[in-house]
């Protein structure tokens, strides 16, 4: 008799293991759904009150309950692009050294690791770091070439961020061009063609699309990433007239004056930011990991 | 093709060259990060550094022991609750490949990936502190827990997909049931990737910020009450950077010194202990 028990209770013990596994998989979907209802819910009255013409007004000034997000907007997309272009041929490097040229022994192990623990920096202490060595570095290079000599501002942010993005576009980057098939590298290399025909005749066109969504990818963490940029961007509401200038993005505003709005709008239209920054690198993530099921699949 | 081969072997040189400077170059800012950092910071740290709480501005002394408790409260409540939730979900999906749930899951974690820090804290600003009326470290918790949550269900999905199916074959013929074959037999198998995967996680909100400035919140005195707001390294070191003090400057060195070299060392130790399971992340 007891076997037949305790053999009901582990029929019991199983389905409730069943089902709990199945309970954890909908409260994900769950999470991230309710991620997304309260952004939209607590930026209704925002929308309400601002209607569309919030993403392309030009001044934020809370005091006189003013709201446009047109500055950060800009100052996001400035440092995320310029960032961008300042890794690229970094990680582009890296990619090529790991993936083709070198992609064994202690010196490549010793690159690997260090562009992994690049990205393991917390971004307060590159903030933290560009704030007392960085920025007294731009300032001077500033006052050389007769520019307002602010040190802080987009292209310090950029600089940081450049950093800070370049072990995500890499390490896919290493992927992607290990996954050149061997033979049509060696069938070139039979013709006669040198190391750099091949990289640009055989591996860049077929690794292109992978590339491609690695960059994306750390699109997305550009336009995310936080701290980093609020210590070192200068945080003002003026529409940046140079990329010296100091200016503000979605995620440092949000940062800097979530804990001060005092009425209902104000704090709306933070959390509206907050909103388009959240589907803004939704979609570019899902995009570049589609292109990257899409190319490993092949 | 009548260009000399020369030429064309030279260019083949000039790129390789250039390759190896941009790949190498980056190994710079950060061995000067750690430089600069271990030189600042190492003449900070001292005992009262490690003991004492802050003292007022324009007072020596002083050190930063509320950050380093309330770092360990905070990272150890998220961790206790992410990592069963995390590897729960990890197996979920690693039972159920196909199916229109595991679908929408897999989509969710691959979402919640990419979903900025500081959006985070913001949406728990609204579960967590504004229902409640009081800014908690708990609540910091939950945030870092969320942003765990992805890291955990990616390695431990990956790692158990590398578990031979004979295995769970042969616990089932057996007659075991199905959550002794999963919990007995497939996750002690996978249980070093698994453990790599909530090291990382560790590792990687440790030094996280953004989603504590509006949940956590800082707190310049000792507090291990949870349900209270709590200083945490990262805070502190956000906070005294961006003051006009020297002093702070100076206690913000030697904080991020024992940040930088924790984190470090927990990215470190994983990739050396775990060397043989080579998940991908």
């Amino acid at each position: 008799m007891s076997k037949v028990k305790s053999s009901t209770g582990q029929i019991r013990a199983e389905s409730i293991f069943r089902r709990s596994l199945t309970g954890i998989g909908i409260a994900m979907v769950v999470l991230v759904f309710g991620l997304m209802v309260t952004l939209i819910i607590e930026s209704v009255p925002s929308i309400k009150h601002l209607g569309i013409k919030y993403l392309w007004g030009r001044t934020w000034d809370p005091v006189n309950n003013v709201y446009g997000a047109f500055p950060f907007l800009l100052g996001t997309l400035l440092t995320s692009f310029l960032a961008l272009i300042i890794s690229i041929p970094f990680s582009f490097a890296i990619a090529v050294y790991l993936g083709e040229y070198n992609p064994k022994g202690w010196l490549s192990n010793f690159l690997k690791n260090t562009v992994e623990l690049i990205a393991a920096v917390p971004s307060v202490i590159y903030g933290f770091w560009g704030l007392l060595v960085l920025v007294p570095l731009v300032r001077s290079m500033e006052m050389k070439f007769g520019i307002l000599p602010y040190g802080i501002g987009i292209f310090t942010a950029s600089l940081i961020l450049a950093i800070m993005i370049i072990p995500y576009a890499a390490s896919l980057g290493r992927e992607m061009i290990r996954l050149v098939p061997s033979p049509l590298k060696e069938a070139a290399y039979s013709l006669g063609a040198t190391r750099y025909e091949v990289i640009k005749n055989v591996v860049l066109p077929y690794t292109k699309s992978g590339l491609f969504a690695g960059i994306l990818l750390s699109l997305g963490r550009a336009l995310g990433e936080t701290m980093a940029v609020t210590m070192v961007i200068g945080n003002t509401s003026m529409i940046p007239d140079s990329i010296f200038a100091p200016g503000n993005t979605m995620a440092s505003v949000i940062a800097n004056e979530f804990t001060e709005a005092d009425h209902t709008i104000y704090l709306s239209a933070l959390i509206e930011l907050g909103l388009v920054l959240f589907v803004v690198t939704v979609i570019i993530n899902m995009i570049g990991k589609r292109i990257i099921k899409r190319f490993t699949n092949e | 093709m009548h260009v000399n081969v020369k030429y064309r072997m030279g260019k083949s040189r000039a790129f390789q060259g250039l390759i190896f400077f941009f790949a190498f170059i980056i190994t710079a800012p950060l061995i000067l990060i750690i430089i600069y950092i271990f030189r600042e910071g190492i003449t900070k740290i001292n005992w009262d550094f490690l003991t004492k709480i802050p003292k007022p501005v324009g007072e020596e002394g002083g050190g930063i022991v509320n950050a380093l408790v309330g770092s360990v409260l905070i990272v150890m409540a998220a961790s206790v609750i992410a990592i069963p939730v995390g590897v729960l979900c990890g197996i979920y999906l690693s039972e159920n490949k196909t199916g229109r749930l595991s679908y929408w899951s897999r989509l969710s974690v691959d979402v919640l990936q990419g979903v900025p820090s500081i959006v985070i804290g913001i949406v728990v600003y609204f579960w967590a502190v504004k229902p409640i009326g009081t800014f908690s470290a708990l609540s910091g918790s939950f945030a870092l827990a969320i942003m765990m949550l992805p890291i955990l269900i990616r390695s431990t999905e990956e790692t158990l997909k590398l578990i031979p199916f004979s295995l769970k074959e042969a616990g089932l013929a057996l007659g075991l049931p199905y959550h002794r074959v999963i919990l007995k037999v497939v996750v002690p198998c996978g249980i070093s990737g698994i453990l790599s995967g909530v090291m990382l996680s560790i590792a990687r909100i440790a030094g996280e910020t953004a989603p504590l400035l509006f949940t956590a919140f800082g707190n310049p005195y000792m507090s291990t009450n949870l349900r209270k707001p709590m200083q945490s390294l990262p805070l502190m070191i956000f906070n005294y950077a961006t003051s006009p003090y020297d002093e702070w400057h100076n206690m913000a060195w030697g904080a991020a010194l024992i940040l930088l070299f924790t984190v470090l060392l927990l990215n470190i130790i994983t990739k050396l202990t775990t060397r043989r399971w080579n998940v991908q992340l």
